[in-house]
């Protein structure tokens, strides 16, 4: 997977979860202070994540991913370097 | 060879002839006076009412006077089941009382209430399931039902779970209130569907940590985010399975009423399952979380309202401390 195809797929997830337009889901935004995005959703979208990507984020590790890049790096790094 | 004595029974009533099913005949409820809306609460701790709303969907809950304990509760409620179904106290064989928040452990709950209500002699006990005890409960009252041990049973969940909420504790004063609800299980007719489906039930004590009180003087403390994990992620299968025991598909359900543990979460598990938002029970908004008394509390104040139209399958989901969990399909009486 590319950094691009994560985050799309965080896109998708977060508009469905959150209703933010996937547009919105951009590697610098915070999700808290920019997309308002609260701590209850943000483990809907690590079981979300998941699910789509083969890669569990538990859930204290989940409390240091506060920008999308921050995310789309940890499924990068954890999906393992043959996808 | 001789023949073994006969086995007698102390008790006034059975051995009953087994039945072919269970199912629910009336329902009961009852809420203290007391109305704690989110207002009242931001006063004492740091929230609002925009906060609760949005994390737990509550607006308001009851919570119980000094002097109303979870036995008065359950004997209202189970009262008024009793009434409602038309039976006389001596008709009812066995009493099973859901609670986790007993103001002691002894004497249990059960056999006060039946003597309360006039029900004499009949087997009684408390069952601990957290906020699952309901649907565990029913499925034991099915089960006897069935066996032929027992031939009506009074089935109450009753919970004070504000004497076990610290309400300086913002994460939980919130979410927990106090309440009971109640239903009489009796035999359906020979021939007859059941209507109390199979039970699908289950635990996890491996992440029993995340729900605890540490000992007699301490509050329940929750490890929210977890908690939350679980349930949204584990619990729409069990439901599912449930239905697809009883032979009814998601699509045919009038309701679905899930332990009203916060409405983020049903709403999360009502999506995961296929459950059309206007069919998910929605009664913690005005009750709160009253562990095991949710679930009878929801699904009597809904018939109450001519919400369910009686004969319709109705799923009902309950989980929480254990972790403990059970679903089972049943018809609306």
């Amino acid at each position: 997977m590319t950094d691009l195809e994560i985050l799309e797929g965080l896109g998708e997830i977060v508009e469905e979860i959150a209703g933010v337009p996937a547009a919105e889901v951009t590697p610098s935004k915070s999700f808290v202070d920019d997309l308002d995005i609260d701590s209850l959703s943000m483990v809907e979208i690590a079981v979300a994540a998941q699910d789509k990507f083969g890669v569990e984020i538990p859930d204290d590790q989940l409390k240091d991913l506060t920008t999308v890049q921050d995310v789309v790096a940890f499924v990068r790094k954890n999906a393992g370097s043959t996808a | 060879m001789t023949s073994p004595a006969p086995v007698t029974s102390l008790n006034s009533a059975g051995p009953f002839a087994a039945a072919t099913g269970a199912r629910i005949l009336s329902l009961g409820d009852y809420q203290p006076a007391n109305v704690v809306t989110n207002d009242d609460l931001a006063a004492a701790v740091d929230t609002s009412d925009e906060w609760i709303r949005s994390r737990v969907g509550i607006v308001s809950r009851r919570i119980a006077g000094p002097d109303e304990s979870v036995t008065d509760m359950a004997v209202v409620a189970g009262g008024k089941a009793l009434a409602a179904s038309g039976l006389s106290p001596a008709d009812i064989d066995l009493v099973i009382v859901a609670t986790c928040s007993t103001e002691a452990s002894i004497p249990n709950v059960s056999a006060v209430v039946a003597y309360r209500l006039g029900i004499i002699a009949p087997g009684a006990y408390d069952l601990n399931a957290a906020c699952a005890g309901f649907c565990y409960a029913l499925a034991n009252a099915s089960d006897s039902i069935r066996a032929g041990t027992a031939r009506h049973v009074l089935v109450i969940g009753a919970e004070k779970m504000s004497a076990w909420i610290d309400f300086t504790d913002r994460s939980t004063c919130i979410i927990f209130a106090d309440g009971a609800g109640a239903a009489v299980v009796g035999p359906v007719a020979d021939g007859e569907p059941p209507g109390i489906g199979p039970v699908v039930w289950g635990s996890a004590g491996n992440l029993a940590q995340n729900i605890t009180i540490a000992d007699r003087t301490s509050s329940l403390h929750q490890e929210g985010q977890a908690v939350f994990r679980w349930a949204t992620t584990n619990m729409h299968p069990i439901a599912a399975q449930a239905c697809e025991r009883a032979g009814v598909a998601v699509s045919e359900l009038a309701a679905f009423i899930p332990h009203q543990a916060n409405l983020r979460i049903i709403e999360s598990i009502a999506r995961k399952l296929g459950v059309p938002r206007e069919r998910l029970a929605d009664d913690i908004v005005h009750a709160g979380n009253t562990s095991s008394a949710s679930i009878p509390l929801a699904l009597s104040r809904m018939a109450a309202r001519g919400d369910l139209k009686p004969g319709s399958p109705a799923l009902l989901l309950g989980f929480g401390a254990g972790l403990c969990y059970a679903a089972q399909v049943i018809t609306v009486p």
